[in-house]
């Protein structure tokens, strides 16, 4: 019988029926981080609780430690470092790996897992992180999950889980120049909302998914959350063997026929099928408070919730290009690969931004990101601009209670979340891809990226 | 944490809001230490205090509400708990005192982190869910009801959730009972992929 994708996976890893009528899911890579990691990690060692094979799980210092150059255990964050020392002493005694605070392979968990080979095709990964779904870019069952979760799977290498339903997006067509993969994402979810994956695994198909380079992919499959969905994924094919191959953790080639077998087959059926135009797609930037409120950067706000209107301080039917802007970022395990600072130092190099920008900030993905980016003299370009470097880490991607961006400010952002008070009390956050943070920042106000893209083609 | 009372009763309290998301449940800067408590004080925090460092509440938050302070019984709108997967959400909420969120329906990483941790999602439509805004009802896990004094609004629950929250089953111990299962599973699954099975390298 055809089957997709995500049924081959889950029934390769269905180990029996409990009795209540679920399934036991083998799991086969645990991934923590210091703000939900540590939870579970402490809860085990109360129940004097053991994890089942150590070499398998793994955990990274990314959610709140400090990103300022030179940093140690201390973190801008009160009581912050606390997470860290115990995340560390735990994860010792619990023989799991450990991506320290300035160990050379740190980053954020969704950039480094990939990084190091640790997320494979075909299997199934789970960490305590909504945006665990980013991984399923190559083809693995990746999901985020709660700390009680986490501590389950560690002890006993499975979950319990009901079978989801399947749900295909397939995006045909090609994206014009200056669109990306987070305005793929940002289309879908505006035009389905928020709650629109809800119960489903879904997969990404299509050609202008399968155009897409490993790091696109991965921001595609990132906001698989904010569709509420339970994981996004996407069928592996060379680019992902390419990517994959040499990786610390990953097996040493690819030739096994099994890696091939990793595509849903001719005719096997999803409970829902969404199709999108990709050449109809643009820039988006969101204006509310909600991933569903997003909408082209050349449009107007829509009439929506009277909450976000207030909230972010915008009516219906405001122009959305030409909003003054306080502060941008660029980072996130949405957008802070090598591709995205590359993408946005293109349009930054040789420009400033504007004088109104009282923060802005590039924030790497992960240190490997960070040395990539300054051999290639991105860091330059970016301080030139008026961008600060920093260390890498989740940062102002949310606010912990450390560092903020300056009070009132309206930023934007190549982050995933726009909710109320998401980066800091009162903070309102526009969400776009990094072509857009770039041409905002420069411009001061939000702008239309595809001017830039439209003078590199002239060039 | 215990088994769900049965049936559970109070007064629903409204916040009728789509996309609650977990942030506003329990912002990151209200998570102060590796440990599931110390979280009730947090709950709603932006929305709950007009000054939220200096604990001032606003009075129009519904659970600052005389008739609502306190209650078990939470009422929400479409895709409640949405964003991150923080469970420190529902430690929040179980520590309050909520033991049963009503809502249209939930972001799946924070419906599974109440059935954990023994707190009752029930999904209605929206008409039922606003229909019970204000009134004192009762939960009813066993008969999987929510009933009004006039009104009987029945709710689907998988089997198995509903089991392990009568009786406040602990996962772990449930799964470890099936431990030969994933022994016998496992020695299988090293030798059909080899890849998946990791020597400590650091």
């Amino acid at each position: 019988m055809a089957k997709t994708l995500f049924e081959k996976i889950w029934d390769t890893h269905a180990i029996a029926t409990t009795a209540g009528g679920s399934t036991l899911i083998a799991i086969d890579r645990v991934f923590l981080h210091e703000r939900t990691g540590a939870a579970a990690l402490k809860r085990m060692a109360e129940m004097g609780r053991k994890v089942r094979d150590p070499a398998r799980v793994f955990a990274v210092m990314d959610h709140i430690v400090d990103t300022r150059i030179g940093r140690g255990d201390g973190t801008l964050m009160q009581g912050g470092e606390g997470f860290i020392t115990e995340t560390r002493a735990a994860c010792c005694e619990a023989g799991i790996t450990l991506f320290d605070v300035n160990d050379r392979d740190q980053g954020i968990v969704h950039v480094i897992s990939p990084e190091q080979g640790i997320v494979l095709p075909g299997v199934t990964l789970v960490a305590p992180d909504s945006h665990t779904c980013t991984q399923g870019a190559f083809g693995a069952l990746a999901w985020g999950i709660g700390s009680s979760e986490a501590e389950h799977a560690m002890v006993t290498g499975t979950l319990r889980l009901e079978r989801p339903k399947t749900m295909r997006v397939r995006i045909h067509g090609a994206l014009s120049p200056g669109v990306t993969a987070k305005d793929m994402i940002l289309t879908l979810i505006s035009q389905h909302g928020a709650g629109g994956g809800a119960g489903h695994v879904v997969e990404f198909a299509g050609e202008a998914v399968t155009a897409l380079d490993m790091e696109a992919r991965m921001t595609l499959c990132n906001m698989a959350t904010e569709f509420s969905a339970m994981t996004g994924l996407i069928a592996p094919d060379a680019k992902t063997f390419e990517y994959l191959s040499g990786r610390t953790y990953a097996p040493d080639d690819f030739g096994d026929p099994y890696w091939r077998s990793l595509a849903t087959d001719e005719g096997a059926a999803f409970d829902c099928e969404i199709a999108i135009d990709a050449s109809a797609i643009a820039p988006m930037v969101s204006w509310g408070t909600s991933p569903e409120q997003a909408v082209p950067v050349d449009a107007s706000v829509p009439q929506g919730p009277a909450r976000a209107h207030d909230y972010i301080d915008l009516d219906a039917g405001a122009r959305l290009a030409g909003t003054p802007l306080d502060a941008a970022f660029i980072g996130s395990c949405t957008n802070s690969r090598i591709s995205d600072l590359r993408r946005a130092a293109r349009i930054l190099e040789g420009r400033r931004i504007a004088p109104s920008i009282r923060k802005a900030l590039v924030v790497p993905g992960s240190l490997a990101v960070k040395r990539q980016a300054e051999a290639e003299g991105l860091d330059k370009v970016f301080e030139a601009a008026g961008f600060e470097w920093r260390m890498s880490g989740c940062s102002l991607c949310f606010y912990a209670g450390g560092e903020g961006f300056p009070e009132g400010s309206r930023v934007i952002s190549s982050t995933n979340r726009n909710f109320e008070g998401r980066q800091g009390p009162g903070i309102r956050t526009h969400i776009a891809s990094p072509e857009t943070v770039a041409a905002s920042a420069i411009a001061g106000a939000i702008a239309d990226p595809r001017e830039y893209a439209r003078e590199e083609q002239a060039a | 944490m215990s088994a769900f009372p049965q049936p559970l009763t109070g007064r629903a309290a409204p916040l009728l809001v789509d996309n609650v998301d977990t942030d506003t449940i329990i912002p990151s800067r209200e998570m102060r230490s590796t440990g599931r408590t110390g979280l009730a004080e947090g709950l709603f925090a932006p929305w709950r205090y007009s000054d939220a460092d200096a604990r001032i509440e606003n009075p129009d938050f519904v659970l600052n509400q005389p008739d609502y302070r306190g209650t078990p019984i939470l009422l929400g709108g479409a895709n409640f708990g949405c964003g991150s997967s923080r469970e420190h959400a529902v430690w929040a909420l179980a520590e309050y005192g909520i033991r049963a969120i009503i809502a249209e329906s939930f972001a799946p990483i924070f419906h599974g982190n109440c059935l954990r941790n023994f707190v009752l999602p029930v999904t209605l439509d929206r008409a039922a869910v606003e229909a019970l805004a204000g009134k004192t009802i009762a939960v009813d896990l066993a008969a999987q009801e929510v009933r009004t004094q006039t009104d009987v609004h029945a709710f689907d629950i998988d089997p198995e959730a509903k089991q392990m929250l009568a009786e406040g089953l602990d996962a772990i111990d449930l799964t470890l009972a099936q431990a030969s299962e994933i022994e016998q599973w496992t020695a299988a699954d090293r030798t059909a992929r080899p890849w998946v099975y990791l020597e400590p390298t650091r």
